[in-house]
């Protein structure tokens, strides 16, 4: 795997990145080593292997359907870059 | 030049016995430790925040629990938390500017229960950023070093938990391991540090970063310590999913039986013969061949064993962190919490100039490795492939626990290493991680001892792997291995020397 400059541009993009040339550059000598050592994996032969998700053979339980958490919208909002009347604020996306 | 320790000075259990018997208070103590961390910092750099305050306080409540006679064997205890595990009113950052400013509104699930126990919280140690590397160098807040060589790296991620113990700050830390980060600084910096079976500590308030692999840890310096605090951190916690359901345990319970002098007969100790082969560092190999030596005199029988697929972990480790790391990461968007960019223009913009500015480089590579292994096309080659690969290596295990009790071989293949040497490589940084990783893709149980120096009075690792759940197992072999040898009690000459002296109110204790 080799990666180009457009290939780095536009993973930065979909990870929400953002990545200048020349750090585009400088990632992708890095990606390039990265994936040379991943890619040794393509030649291992998993026929009828199932993936393992998890570290245990354990399905995930499930709760009781019913409230259990207080409100604490005012304490974690304390945390946030902007807030007005318990909302979160973000540039306008709607016009 | 290398400093002895009397057995058992500045240990947790030293500690506790001294409390009981009123020697010293918990205040002396906690204001001993503070003492020593400020003088500490300037060189080790081994915290991002102290809470000078709130350790006295705590510290004063110990003390009244004490007097009550209503205290455990940690009340009074002085620890500290690794930057990664959320503390309710006090920063956790994750070692990053995204989180410079975060105050966790809550506690994490084992730093809840290391509370209720009693333990009085000093600080946060400093790491690698969002826990990604092996040589705590990616901090936000600078790199930690080495207490044995301030040129040196003390491994990672949990590198300021390990040199906080290792410089005799504190008797015992936490820290999480999600492909080595407790084992691996714990062997550079001549610790012993423990990561539970996954699904025994809950992962509730660690601020993720791959989930299937995290778990968190203690690290002290003795077995019989992070056994005693592993009673404190184990648990179900419903608010972890893949947190455990099973009966209590208590792992200390091998450890208190008598000391015979053929302890570990009956123990069969697996050497897979990967583990032994090229890239291992010369005095890395001699050290470990000397204590699988110590291991047989005190009974253990060894036998060879196989585990062929377990040369792709570092591979199937580096698609399936990654991978989870890009999703877990994802809430990093500079809205609910953290760092927010000045200047932006549109909500797309803001998030890509507020992860740009918020995530140092080694965490945004792992990112965009893990964005294009999941992506469109790419998921079944690599995802989906590495999680097959990682059921191969887990089945090599479990008929290699046919066969033997528990698993030996070296932590890490060389000893620390000088910083920067690796920071510009990443690929040969994540080889750090080689024989570590397969505990957390199997979610087996594993701990490090310290079992010799180089030449250059650098501490080497013995890693014990058990089977699922045989934690009580290692921490008793790691146990006896520590009570024939003194690895374990040797101490860097910087700052310790005196730290060791000043515990001259634990005589009597152990």
């Amino acid at each position: 795997m080799s990666f180009s400059l457009d290939d780095v541009t536009r993973l930065a993009r979909l990870a929400r990145i953002d990545l200048d040339a020349a750090g585009a550059a400088e990632v992708r000598a890095k990606l390039d080593a990265i994936f040379g050592l991943i890619d040794a994996l393509q030649s291992i032969d998993t026929t009828g292997i199932a993936p393992m998700a998890h570290a245990q053979d354990v399905t995930i339980p499930l709760r009781d359907d019913r409230v259990s958490a207080e409100n604490r919208r005012e304490l974690y909002q304390a945390q946030a870059p902007a807030v007005a009347d318990g909302l979160y604020l973000v540039p306008r996306v709607i016009e | 030049m290398i400093a002895g320790a009397r057995d058992g000075a500045g240990t947790v259990r030293a500690l506790s016995d001294a409390l009981r018997a009123r020697r010293i208070s918990s205040v002396e103590i906690a204001q001993d430790a503070l003492a020593r961390i400020a003088a500490s910092q300037p060189v080790v750099n081994a915290f991002i925040s102290v809470d000078g305050e709130g350790a006295l306080a705590q510290a004063r409540a110990a003390d009244a629990a004490l007097a009550r006679g209503d205290a455990g064997p940690l009340t009074g205890i002085p620890i500290a938390h690794k930057d990664v595990l959320m503390t309710a009113g006090l920063r956790t950052t994750c070692a990053s500017r995204m989180l410079e400013h975060f105050v966790a509104p809550y506690d994490a699930h084992v730093v809840a229960r290391l509370r209720d126990a009693g333990t009085v919280l000093v600080g946060k140690t400093n790491m690698d950023e969002f826990a990604m590397g092996s040589s705590s160098e990616t901090s936000y807040f600078g790199p930690v070093k080495n207490p044995w060589s301030a040129e040196c790296v003390p491994g990672g991620s949990s590198g300021g938990s390990a040199a906080a113990v290792a410089a005799g700050l504190l008797p015992a830390t936490t820290g999480t391991d999600t492909g080595g980060s407790i084992r691996q600084p714990a062997a550079l910096t001549g610790v012993t540090g423990l990561k539970p079976t996954y699904g025994v500590c809950s992962r509730y308030g660690l601020i993720a970063f791959a989930s299937s692999l995290d778990t968190p840890g203690p690290l002290a310096r003795t077995a019989e310590d992070c056994a005693l605090l592993l009673n404190a951190m184990a648990g179900h916690d419903p608010r972890d999913s893949t947190s455990l359901d099973r009966p209590r345990e208590d792992y200390l319970r091998d450890i208190a039986a008598a000391h015979t002098s053929k302890p570990l007969a009956g123990v069969r100790v697996g050497l897979p013969r990967e583990y032994f082969a090229a890239g291992l560092e010369h005095e890395v190999g001699v050290a470990i061949e000397a204590a699988l030596a110590e291991l047989r005199a005190l009974g253990a029988t060894t036998v060879d064993i196989a585990l062929p697929m377990v040369e792709h972990a570092v591979p199937v480790y580096y698609v399936i962190a990654p991978a989870e790391a890009s999703s877990n990461l994802s809430r990093f968007d500079g809205v609910r919490y953290g760092h927010r960019a000045a200047r932006y223009g549109d909500l797309a913009d803001m998030y890509c100039r507020t992860r740009a500015e918020g995530f140092g480089a080694e965490v945004k590579r792992r990112i965009l490795v893990g964005t294009y292994v999941l992506s469109h096309g790419y998921y079944d080659a690599y995802y989906l492939q590495a999680q097959k690969v990682r059921r191969l290596i887990a089945q090599d295990f479990v008929r290699a626990f046919e066969r033997c009790d528990v698993i030996a071989g070296p932590t890490a293949p060389t000893c620390a290493f000088t910083i920067g040497a690796k920071a510009d490589d990443p690929v040969q940084m994540y080889l750090n991680d080689i024989f570590t990783i397969a505990a957390n893709l199997t979610g087996m149980p594993a701990i490090s001892v310290p079992c010799g120096f180089t030449a250059q009075s650098l501490p080497i690792g013995l890693q014990l792997q058990g089977n699922h759940f045989g934690e009580a197992r290692i921490l008793n072999v790691a146990h006896r291995f520590q009570q024939a040898t003194d690895w374990h009690r040797r101490t860097p000459k910087s700052g310790s020397a005196q730290y060791f002296a000043a515990h001259s109110y634990e005589t009597g204790a152990r």
